[in-house]
């Protein structure tokens, strides 16, 4: 079993495989099911993710608050203009993010990607990445795997919740997957997978936690846009042969203990960062009829 | 390792808004019905730290009731739990604790009837995976990594050997074990951590046993 990225990469190059190849095998392992049975499972979260997308790029979703909803399906006519200045599949992954994260706003059925704040990154980078490399289903199943062994040891290893670590520990943990899973499917080495992760997560680190009203839209929705852009472009400086000067295993080290430090304000309590800013407060209001805080 | 599987990871399946605040919640309301194993005439829910701030923003309250009433994270009748908790004739009362916990994500749980109430502290550690750090006034160390079997019971001899027979008849293996009294002679709970998931045949059987109360299993 891998504990860190380092001993994952290793695995990877001394057996000439994939990332994702390590990670269904230590699966199949730990579990006792088949090659089958994990592909299938894994089949059916990638079915969610597709819908969900799906969902948020077609129809109108709206939160039961009313803070989130319709930027997915928006920046997808905008798309269609023709007028993009980042590159249409840029934008098609910031939309199918902002779709996947507006569906799980609105208490729509998604897929925790590593979780529910940060769903968008992982399906929305590979949905748009879709139409340019036409992977197979077994190739796009594969790619949730080597996003998953990332997301692994950053949950083993730090952790993947904003109450204990903040947004980086999310949406940071999530791009850094993404970044490395866009690198296996784009036929770049292991280690290069491990170089995207470092240079997205360390573009991450520090980020807060600090939902309006309590709830995991404002600034959720649009942070899973910033996550996917992110991952496209540290996938593609590690393709292009760039390395990150801090190894991987220790900038997700560097996440862990900015979490520790971080107050309890900034991890998801409402009561710091944007949730604390007048119109946030101003929202809450709004929504609850009384602040929270004030109750 | 907290997590060693990638659909700790890659998942799980959920109603949003939040895998620790809303999947996990749920599922620390399931726990709760599955150890008190019938529906309850009434759920006590305390809130604390991040909980208590945000649970009405992150559906903690449909959520937890949810899984009282014995749904899975992506069961969509968890959006509307309040209400058919109500309709099913389960008082629900609900309160946010200022008092600070180990983890910042912790509710308190007391469900029960006329005929008895079970009382459990649940964390949600993120990604939707949950520990239960106390149950009926014991102390657990309920890890989350291995499917595990709780086992209320008399505090008499023989409890243990009992329950370590039938679990080697099927040729289950014990990972971890913890067995804690209130007081000597009365209630005990044994934590079994296992290999494995268990089949309901081999739950029933330990429940056949004189000197267990109950038996529950919590699954991956």
């Amino acid at each position: 079993m891998f504990r860190n990225v380092a001993e994952l990469v290793e695995l990877a190059d001394s057996r000439k495989c994939k990332i994702s190849e390590i990670m269904i095998e230590q699966e199949m392992e730990v579990t006792g099911r088949s090659r089958e049975e994990v592909f299938a499972f894994m089949d059916r979260n990638l079915t969610v993710m597709e819908e969900a997308v799906e969902r948020g790029i077609t129809e109108d979703v709206k939160s039961h608050s009313g803070l989130t909803g319709g930027d997915g399906k928006l920046l997808q006519a905008y798309i269609k203009t023709g007028k993009s200045l980042s590159g249409d599949l840029m934008l098609d992954a910031v939309s199918k993010a902002m779709a996947t994260n507006e569906v799980n706003a609105a208490m729509g059925t998604i897929c925790a990607t590593p979780t529910a704040g940060s769903a968008g990154v992982v399906p929305g980078t590979l949905f748009a990445l879709k139409g340019k490399l036409n992977p197979t289903r077994d190739q796009m199943i594969e790619y949730l795997f080597a996003s998953g062994a990332f997301g692994f040891v950053v949950a083993n290893n730090a952790s993947i919740s904003g109450a204990a670590g903040g947004c980086q520990a999310e949406v940071g943990s999530a791009t850094g997957m993404a970044a490395a899973a866009i690198v296996e499917l784009a036929g770049g080495t292991p280690s290069q997978s491990a170089e995207a992760f470092a240079i997205a997560l360390k573009n991450m680190l520090g980020l807060v936690c600090d939902p309006v009203a309590g709830l995991v839209e404002v600034p959720c929705v649009k942070r899973n846009a910033m996550g996917a852009s992110n991952a496209i472009v540290a996938a593609d400086m590690a393709l292009a042969g760039i390395v990150s000067r801090i190894p991987c295993d220790e900038v997700i080290d560097a996440m862990y203990k900015i979490g520790l430090t971080m107050p309890s304000a900034l991890r998801e309590t409402a009561q710091g960062g944007l949730a604390a800013t007048p119109t946030g407060r101003e929202l809450e209001a709004k929504i609850f009829g009384i602040p929270l805080n004030k109750k | 390792m907290k997590y060693k599987s990638v659909f700790d990871i890659i998942g799980p399946i959920m109603i949003g808004p939040s895998s620790s605040h809303t999947a996990g919640a749920a599922r620390i309301g399931r726990v709760a019905r599955h150890l008190f194993g019938r529906k309850p005439d009434f759920a006590k829910i305390s809130f604390y730290g991040s909980f208590a701030k945000t649970y009405k923003g992150h559906g903690t309250d449909v959520a937890i009731v949810g899984g009282i009433l014995d749904y899975d994270t992506f069961d969509t009748r968890i959006v509307e739990a309040l209400t058919i908790a109500k309709q099913e004739g389960i008082k629900v009362t609900m309160t946010e604790e200022d008092a600070v916990t180990d983890h910042p994500n912790t509710a308190r749980v007391i469900i029960g009837d006329s005929e008895g109430q079970i009382e459990l502290v649940g964390i949600s550690i993120g990604g939707g995976k949950i520990e239960i750090t106390e149950l009926n006034g014991f102390e657990l160390r309920l890890s989350g990594n291995h499917p595990a079997l709780l086992i209320v019971h008399n505090d008499k001899y023989g409890a243990i050997a009992g329950v370590a027979n039938i679990l080697a008849k099927h040729e289950i293996n014990i990972g971890h074990m913890e067995v804690s009294r209130k007081e000597k002679g009365k209630e005990a709970l044994m934590v079994i951590e296992i290999d494995q998931n268990v089949d309901d045949v081999i739950t029933d059987e330990l429940s056949t046993l004189p000197i267990v109360q109950k038996v529950v299993k919590i699954h991956d």
